[in-house]
């Protein structure tokens, strides 16, 4: 018997390893084809619809006709407001849980908070949004409330890529920096953020268009089904507003206003999705890039 | 070793008095910021539990937690069951789930094992981007599309139901198990996987007799992360379910969750009606099913680290 010879075993060995490397690229390719049909089939029903004056110009006839623009605007501010109250602490957060904390209790505490805060539904956010900010605080239903209500959605997610961030700058930078006399604040300012800023920042940007397709949170907190403001201005909104938003918009359209043309969902929608992932996109590219710039 | 090891090392004492306030005033910023985490979870259970208390002594705990008469805006008879609410959201849940945790874990194994260089870099991008769409697409995808082709498929006279929305919040809570995933079969010694193929095991075979069983806990806490993503998701399931409150009998069955009522309701009450309250009491209890969920997946994961 020829030493090499493919017995049944080893036949149906080699079977098996084929079966099951066609299984699982199917699956894994079971998840890459609704994301194409879906930005393609939205692509093709909402594409006509689309061009810089929809943008740019007001919902009008009860949303049937004319543009996104109050929606448009409404998101930016949404977005660039939650950010900025969400990145900061965030990022102190992180730089508490990986360059301060000992090993002890309350570190343990601040991480199964973390964890627990990344696991609260939504619309949990929104309730608490509705019952602090809103009535508690007394913002009332404006930009500022559910900003904030957003901000504290991403916060846990902001700490969690940051901390990685700074977890991936070597020990040994900042032996170095103590070594010539730095404090700890003067080591983290100088060595560990410029060096693990691209992470951070890509982090953060993941997070724009995260903020930016909720709609549970800010149903209830500030967001509104109309709003008329100055078409093409990029003031028109004052934080203390209620205001329309793209993903809040969808849901109006879809689920409440009838007769609506019916590209116009699907244009909304082609906007939303668009935008997010081209800003993801971006991040990823972007992080990518500077992954393969590092030197250690 | 850990920058936190050597916490203990101070600021020298020959630096100006302005350096030591300023390190003193950055420091208390920083350990703020580190506490505000656990400020924000009590401030979310505190503020929806304010909201629900006063309702919570003159509920009919049986009624509210078994009886499927959901009847908040009755006249006569007011009745807050939530049994049908509860049942629609495990059922929709379990469903996503039989359908994405073979996928899931397939698609992780495939990504971590099977595939190197630009293909495993590609795939890991795009399903990133997949977990990037909206919850409010999803749900217009499961109106506007999903719909259509279920009612074209199958035997059912509208699309909007169980099925429809399972597919979704599979489709939505896969990329998350597929990236933890991905991390716990990556935490696997590679000594494992060099001993194994020393043997000459197939990469089939490594997987399923040493990664799989290796890796458990990590692919546990992923599937549970999972789990507490389809419970909470909103807006998806509020679009594609039918949102009929009803004890779903088979798969074409229109159904309700927790989630989409408070979403659906919320805006059409007073606030301080016990209505309003109610959907506060509903809010307390997602609260804390996720915290249960997610304290579970976190002890899964710290099985993981300990090993």
């Amino acid at each position: 018997m020829q030493p090499f010879q493919e017995t049944p075993f080893s036949r149906r060995k080699r079977r098996n390893e084929r079966l099951a490397q066609v299984v699982l690229g199917g699956m894994a390719l079971a998840m890459v084809i609704p994301l194409l049909l879906i930005v393609g089939y939205l692509m093709f029903k909402g594409a006509p619809l689309i061009s810089l004056s929809f943008l740019l110009s007001n919902p009008t006839h009860g949303m049937r006709e004319g543009g996104l623009w109050s929606a448009l605007l409404g998101t930016i501010y949404l977005v660039v407001m939650a950010l900025l109250v969400a990145a900061p602490i965030g990022v102190l957060c992180a730089v508490y849980l990986n360059e301060y904390a000992r090993d002890n209790w309350l570190t343990r505490l601040i991480h199964l908070a973390v964890i627990n805060l990344a696991g609260v539904p939504s619309i949990v956010h929104a309730l608490f949004g509705l019952g602090a900010f809103v009535l508690f605080a007394g913002l009332g239903r404006s930009i500022l409330a559910a900003s904030l209500t957003l901000a504290i959605m991403t916060l846990p997610v902001i700490i969690a890529s940051t901390k990685e961030a700074l977890a991936s700058v070597p020990m040994s930078f900042r032996e170095a920096c103590w070594n010539v006399g730095a404090s700890r604040w003067q080591t983290i300012w100088k060595v560990v953020l410029p060096n693990s800023i691209s992470g951070i920042l890509t982090g953060v940007i993941l997070q724009v268009s995260r903020t930016a397709g909720e709609t549970a949170p800010i149903m209830f907190t500030g967001a509104v089904f109309f709003k008329k403001i100055e078409a093409g201005n990029p003031f028109a909104y004052a934080l203390t507003d209620q205001c329309m938003a793209l993903s809040m918009h969808l849901y109006t359209v879809t689920t409440q206003v009838t007769n609506a043309p019916e590209a116009l969902p699907y244009a909304i929608a082609l906007v939303l999705v668009g935008a997010v992932l081209a800003v993801n996109a971006t991040a990823i590219w972007l992080r990518s890039r500077l992954r393969s710039r590092k030197k250690w | 070793m850990s920058p936190a090891a050597f916490a203990s090392s101070r600021p020298r004492r020959h630096r100006p008095a302005y350096q030591r306030v300023i390190e003193r005033l950055v420091e208390g910023v920083i350990r703020a910021c580190g506490a505000s985490a656990i400020l924000f979870v009590f401030g979310i259970f505190f503020f929806v539990f304010r909201e629900a208390a006063p309702l919570l002594g003159k509920l009919d705990w049986h009624q509210v937690l078994f009886s499927q008469e959901w009847y908040p805006t009755s006249r006569a008879n007011v009745r807050y069951g939530v049994g049908a609410l509860i049942v629609g959201t495990l059922s929709v849940t379990g469903l996503s789930m039989l359908l994405a945790v073979p996928f899931g874990v397939g698609a992780a194994v495939f990504v971590s094992e099977f595939c190197t260089g630009r293909v495993k870099e590609t795939l890991k991008v795009l399903i990133e981007l997949l977990a990037a769409i909206p919850s409010i697409v999803w749900g217009f995808i499961g109106l506007s599309v999903m719909n259509q082709v279920i009612q074209a498929l199958f035997p059912a006279p509208v699309g909007l139901n169980l099925l429809n929305a399972a597919i979704l919040l599979a489709l939505m809570s896969v990329p998350i198990m597929v990236s933890i995933g991905e991390d716990a079969l990556k935490a696997v010694p590679d000594s494992y996987r060099e001993a194994a193929l020393a043997l000459g095991v197939t990469r089939w075979q490594l997987v399923y007799r040493v990664l799989l069983p290796a890796a458990r806990n990590g692919l546990l806490a992923a599937v549970l992360l999972g789990v507490g993503r389809a419970i909470g998701e909103t807006m998806a399931v509020l679009m594609a379910t039918g949102h009929a409150v009803n004890i779903p009998h088979s798969l074409f069955d229109p159904i309700r969750t927790l989630t989409a009522t408070i979403a659906a309701e919320l805006g059409e009450t007073s606030v301080g009606s016990d209505h309003y309250r109610m959907l506060f009491v509903i809010g307390v209890m997602l609260f804390t099913i996720t915290f249960i969920v997610n304290l579970l997946a976190d002890l899964a994961v710290r099985g993981v680290r300990k090993r």
